[in-house]
């Protein structure tokens, strides 16, 4: 199961992010864990400067907006 | 070519709902229209073909190019770049940590962050159009002055030693090298800088509009409420207490330059001093507490309610001066 984590400090972008994710999985009946993150420390460590920014699990995929659905079915398809 | 929209509110108000644009409910009714209609064309217009020019300015270029820079540079180059990149508030904290953390003293860094909100296309448009290109011009100036000093005052009270500790140990240990690892540039052709133009179009017009009619709402109802002479009278003379009292109204006042301009534009109308108009524009636009709070997660207290201080006190500077020298500006 992939664990997606939404980096963030709780803009409306990054709660549509974790939506739109937690969405099409269930469209995509794949089983994944969405959670929002919200510290800074993890900014920090990936280099994310712009918000939201997805990662899976622990990898970054994706920075500074709210990502396309075709981009999020091919991160939850990937093996 | 704005005088288009005079017209349009005219033949609104006059033919279409038959009052008079003398009345009080007129007056401010054909402020709304004529604002309104202008500000939304020239947004839609301007917007997307500045988007289409800086399709390709990402901010970790501007991260790049700002390390290792000579720090009085710094001031300079970070206000200029937070007044031409596109910001949200929701990315100060991870753009404050990215250009911390590659080693851009906190003075750039900050100059940037205060002028970001300050200045921004939205912004320049609408004063612009409202209120003249000398006003704006002059807007521009004092706001990227606004964030150089901040920048250079909190750089020479070593700012870095008030910030939180994870943050500070990151400053630390970066090597102030310009960094390898920026991602190559690729050109972008047309298509793509059309998408990334109606992308962000989409994106600023979707936060703004309601901005815009609020500003506009409260501009037309001083506009057509605000008894005539009333303001000119208390306060024409531009009184030196006024000044710190438009800067602490506007602390408390949650807008954006977009909410605020239409209003700035009443105010001056009706003979506000354009030093206290500023004063109090500013004050509404960069003195924001949630935005403060937001920035206690890289920052302790004490350099917080220091920059909250200093704001107040170039506001209100800022508000003296243009006041002495109002008679040159509009």
């Amino acid at each position: 199961m992939k664990t997606i984590t939404v980096l963030g400090s709780g803009c409306a972008k990054c709660t549509k992010t974790a939506e739109t994710i937690q969405r099409v999985a269930e469209a995509l009946k794949v089983d994944v864990t969405v959670i929002k993150d919200s510290s800074p420390q993890l900014l920090l460590q990936y280099g994310v400067m712009q918000t939201p920014a997805v990662l899976i699990d622990e990898q970054l995929m994706h920075s500074g907006s709210i990502p396309h659905r075709s981009e999020i079915e091919q991160w939850l398809l990937a093996e | 070519m704005l005088y288009l929209f005079t017209r349009f509110a005219d033949w609104t108000i006059i033919e279409l709902i038959g009052l008079d644009k003398d009345s009080r409910l007129g007056a401010a009714l054909h402020f709304f229209i004529e604002d309104t209609t202008k500000i939304f064309a020239l947004l839609i217009v301007m917007i997307y073909l500045i988007a289409l020019a800086r399709a390709s300015l990402r901010i970790e270029r501007v991260r790049d190019y700002l390390v290792g820079k000579h720090r009085l540079v710094g001031y300079g180059l970070g206000s200029f770049f937070g007044a031409i990149t596109p910001f949200c508030s929701c990315s100060s904290i991870p753009l404050f940590l990215g250009f911390t953390s590659a080693g851009i003293p906190i003075g750039a860094t900050m100059a940037f962050l205060l002028t970001s909100p300050l200045i921004n296309e939205v912004a320049i448009l609408l004063l612009g159009s409202l209120l003249g290109w000398k006003f704006t011009l002059m807007y521009i100036a004092v706001g990227m002055a606004v964030g150089i000093i901040g920048g250079f005052f909190l750089d020479s009270i070593h700012a870095e030693r008030l910030l939180q500790p994870f943050v500070r140990k990151a400053f630390e240990a970066s090597d102030a090298a310009p960094s390898e690892k920026s991602a190559p540039t690729a050109s972008l052709g047309l298509r793509e800088r059309h998408r990334f133009a109606a992308d962000e179009l989409l994106d600023i017009l979707g936060r703004v509009w309601k901005w815009v009619f609020i500003g506009v709402g409260l501009g037309a109802a001083l506009h057509g409420f605000v008894p005539e002479g009333w303001i000119e009278q208390n306060l024409g003379q531009g009184q030196w207490w006024s000044v710190p009292v438009a800067v602490l109204t506007g602390i408390p006042l949650y807008s954006n330059a977009t909410g605020v301009i239409p209003v700035m534009e009443s105010l001056i109308a009706h003979g506000l001093p354009v030093g206290t108009t500023l004063a109090f524009c500013m004050s509404t636009v960069a003195a924001s507490f949630p935005e403060f709070i937001l920035l206690k997660q890289v920052m302790q207290w004490r350099l917080l309610a220091l920059l909250f201080a200093m704001l107040l006190v170039s506001f209100t500077v800022v508000g003296w001066i243009f006041n002495g020298l109002s008679a040159w500006i509009i």
